[in-house]
């Protein structure tokens, strides 16, 4: 679902390059990163993952009171899973991101969807496998596109009577 | 150090390791900075219960990882497109090297711009993703 506020901090985006490994300065020294063609800190190319935080409905993050399908007295707890990471796309195919800038702390963005193309294709096994695109557009304060950020999902449609 | 157009060829390459020997640790740490918290990639006796031999990656911790070798390749900010394709499961324990070749050289609207082709493969040389990528680039 749509997220209506993401502020892109730097305290994240330092948190994000160290579970990618990433030592690289712009994503953390302010002052190394002025003095570069950027002019300031920028985030890694796949930052905007981490708007998943502020989705309140995110069905991969347990909440409080909500059951949570992950191990705890036993291997496999009482909720349901969704269907895929993601949630309920089918099997994640592929993820493609469109850069009309990149992002920046003290950015508040705000997330628009809507789905994009679909298509199908004869799966190697019989069947016909279901692709759909879902597009989230990452739009700034001025309502300025920032990202695109496209996640292609494919799911399998078995015929009747075949 | 970003890329100048008269210092590149079409068919150059830059290969990268991305990562070592991968710890559920920073499976762990992707998770938590992803906020993907599903239990596929962290919840051991919940994988296993599901059937897997165990926990595994997520995609976008692969995209992510071959995303740093693409930065250090193209230089910062510079990518206007980038898209993987997950072709294998990551596990704890892989090394992944990421490969990148230049594909085309172009201009559009005044601006010179490199495309760039993407195989990230396991220390088995199995690719686990593919993919492509837009830069600009310097002129």
């Amino acid at each position: 679902m749509a997220v209506e506020r993401f502020p892109v901090e730097a305290g994240q985006i330092l948190q994000f390059a160290r579970a990618l490994g990433d030592a690289n300065p712009i994503y953390s020294d302010e002052a190394y990163a002025r003095g570069t063609e950027l002019g300031g800190i920028v985030a890694p190319p796949t930052f905007s993952q981490a708007s998943q935080h502020f989705d309140p409905e995110f069905p991969l993050r347990p909440r409080p009171g909500r059951p949570w399908f992950g191990s705890a007295a036993e291997d496999k707890g009482p909720g349901a899973a969704p269907g895929s990471e993601g949630g309920g796309i089918g099997l994640y195919a592929e993820h493609r991101f469109v850069y009309h800038r990149h992002l920046r702390p003290g950015d508040v963005l705000h997330t628009r969807q809507h789905p994009g193309e679909s298509w199908e294709k004869e799966g190697r096994r019989g069947g016909r496998l279901r692709f759909q695109e879902y597009v989230t557009e990452f739009l700034d304060a001025q309502d300025s596109l920032v990202l695109e950020s496209i996640v292609v999902g494919v799911t399998t449609e078995k015929q009747v009577g075949e | 150090m970003a890329l100048r157009r008269s210092q590149l060829a079409v068919g150059q390459s830059h290969q990268e390791v991305v990562v070592e020997n991968l710890t559920r640790t920073q499976i762990v740490m992707y998770a938590g900075a992803s906020g993907d918290f599903h239990p596929f990639h962290s919840d051991e006796r919940y994988a296993r219960a599901m059937g897997l031999p165990g926990v595994f990656a997520h995609g976008m911790l692969t995209m992510g990882l071959t995303g740093k070798a693409l930065s250090n390749f193209v230089g910062d900010g510079r990518l206007t497109h980038y898209a993987a394709r997950f072709v294998s499961q990551v596990w704890p324990g892989d090394t992944l090297i990421a490969r990148i070749e230049v594909k085309a050289l172009r201009e559009q609207a005044a601006q010179s711009l490199a495309d760039l082709e993407i195989t990230t493969r396991n220390q088995k040389g199995e690719a686990v993703l593919t993919g492509s990528a837009t830069a600009r680039i310097d002129a």
